[in-house]
């Protein structure tokens, strides 16, 4: 009997995206599933592709900081410091110290506001919308201090070839310490009602599984890859002056979407004492310096992205515009393990389990 | 500036990356660099323990390339993505997407090409071919 009911079940292709109330992003998903099992996944993209790598030939290198700023709205800051990471070693410039310690802070206020933009998507994903609303307020206090900061609220374009453009002083950072414990407080009364719910659990625990090896096999980065218990964040690399400071990478053995959910939340309060510790550190002087010459050679430069690892690979000719320029992100990398998380898995999981990797298909396809 | 370089041919390359996955380095991505009209370069990136291991490959624009994507699963999306930008042609591709990952079926341009952008004229649809009153 039970022969006879498996063989009728049939395969059937499921479209999923690329519009979907669950995604931010368009990215399209060819799901075949047995019953309401999923067998299969098949991705596709190309719905917002624009070709910003193309853009070397007609911008110059400095003008391309603005370029790689709108390669992704919600980590600019990083995507930016990583290109001129690269420009800076071809042209050998060294920068002053305080700008390596204002690189730092202006990052990991992107990767916290980028974290809490997602933990309220996921938390929206399974139909949690006061949590939703909750991490998007106290995003906004992130946002505030951007806006005061650099007079932009989400592309604060501080980076510049040599260093940055504004500073900050000391009221400012007393006033960012401030708004930060607020944030650490807020953010940890909802600590509770994320992890120990039991709708929150039944619906992440178990889900989306990524073993550590299949994770490191699939070349996976980022709040994906720790969330399998592999401790690999670019970080660890020293750039900026995350070198100076004290630093391990959060790391959870879950392997499902539950873990993934940690790890971000977890990183959000990593990300808040970083901050601390580089206001504490951070040393008087100059904030660039005067930029002669143009680049020439090859390179590759790498940091960690709220989403994971970022890659940039730079090749300059000593004309003022660019070779080649290269951008892997993240969900470019993450995307495979999709190919893993989703069979076996029922139909109703899929917007949780995609959203556990942050997709951020602006990023990926550029 | 780009360190640990190893040169490979396309005759090589799948010897030196199962090599390279065996000792324990993971996947990172692929870049394609234009030289000239009628050549192109690979460039293979792994990392093991934060340190970069790269391959380079020169090859003929209109020679096909071995594909790595049997050895590194992930490297379907990168090759594919080549496809798409260098009209370079992967043999033995996993998932070939046959240069529709991020273009429509009749896109004939690569986009990063600067030296030339085949043109090739797509074949009239039957049905219009047929039909007289078009």
């Amino acid at each position: 009997m039970q022969e006879a009911i498996q063989k009728t079940v049939q395969r059937t292709t499921i479209p999923f995206g690329p519009q979907h109330p669950v995604l931010p992003e368009p990215v399209h998903l060819k799901i075949t599933v047995e019953d309401e099992i999923i067998k299969e996944v098949v991705p596709a993209l190309g719905f917002v592709h624009r070709g910003l790598e193309k853009l070397i030939d007609i911008r110059d290198f400095h003008q391309m900081i603005q370029v790689v700023e709108r390669v992704c709205g919600i980590c600019s800051m990083i995507h930016a410091m990583c290109y001129v990471h690269g420009i800076e070693e071809l042209m050998k410039i060294e920068v002053p110290p305080r700008a390596k310690y204002l690189r730092v802070i202006w990052s990991e206020l992107h990767r916290i506001h980028s974290h809490l933009l997602w933990l309220g998507l996921f938390a929206d994903s399974f139909g949690f919308e006061s949590v939703f609303m909750q991490f998007w307020r106290i995003r906004e206090k992130i946002l505030n201090i951007d806006e005061a900061t650099t007079g932009n609220r989400i592309i604060v374009s501080v980076n510049v070839v040599g260093g940055v453009r504004k500073d900050l002083s000391q009221d400012q950072m007393r006033w960012i310490l401030d708004e930060l414990d607020q944030i650490e407080q807020m953010t940890t009364q909802l600590e509770s009602t994320l992890f120990e719910d039991y709708t929150v659990k039944k619906r992440t625990i178990g889900k989306g599984l990524l073993p550590s090896r299949q994770a490191v096999e699939l070349g996976i980065v980022g709040p994906t890859l720790r969330a399998s218990g592999v401790a690999q964040d670019m970080r660890q690399l020293g750039y900026a002056a995350f070198k100076e400071l004290d630093f391990e990478p959060v790391t959870e053995n879950n392997c499902d979407c539950w873990a993934r959910c940690r790890v971000r939340y977890r990183e959000v309060l990593q990300s808040i004492d970083l901050i601390r510790q580089a206001i504490s550190k951070i040393p008087a002087g100059e904030i660039n310096v005067k930029v002669k010459g143009r680049p020439q050679g090859e390179v590759i430069t790498r940091v960690e992205q709220p989403r994971g690892e970022l890659l940039y690979y730079i090749k300059a000719n000593g004309s003022k515009n660019l070779d080649r320029l290269r951008i892997r992100t993240p969900t470019f990398a993450n995307i495979p393990a999709l190919f893993t998380m989703l069979p076996g898995m029922w139909l109703s999981d899929v917007p949780v389990i995609v959203l556990s990797i942050d997709p951020c298909i602006s990023c990926t396809e550029r | 500036m780009l360190e640990n370089v190893v040169s490979v041919s396309p005759d090589t390359l799948a010897g030196e990356i199962a090599k390279t996955k065996y000792e324990g380095f993971r996947f990172v991505t692929m870049t394609c660099v234009e030289l000239d009209a009628d050549t192109a370069e690979v460039i293979y990136h792994f990392d093991r323990d934060f340190t970069l291991k790269n391959f380079r490959l020169k090859a003929a624009k209109n020679a096909d390339i071995p594909s790595i994507s049997h050895i590194f699963m992930a490297a379907f999306l990168a090759e594919n993505e080549i496809q798409d930008m260098f009209h370079l042609k992967f043999k033995g591709l996993i998932i070939d997407f046959n240069r529709t990952l991020y273009f429509d079926d009749n896109a004939q341009t690569a986009p990063l090409c600067r030296y030339t952008v085949s043109q090739i004229k797509s074949p009239e649809p039957e049905s219009i071919q047929n039909s007289g009153d078009v």
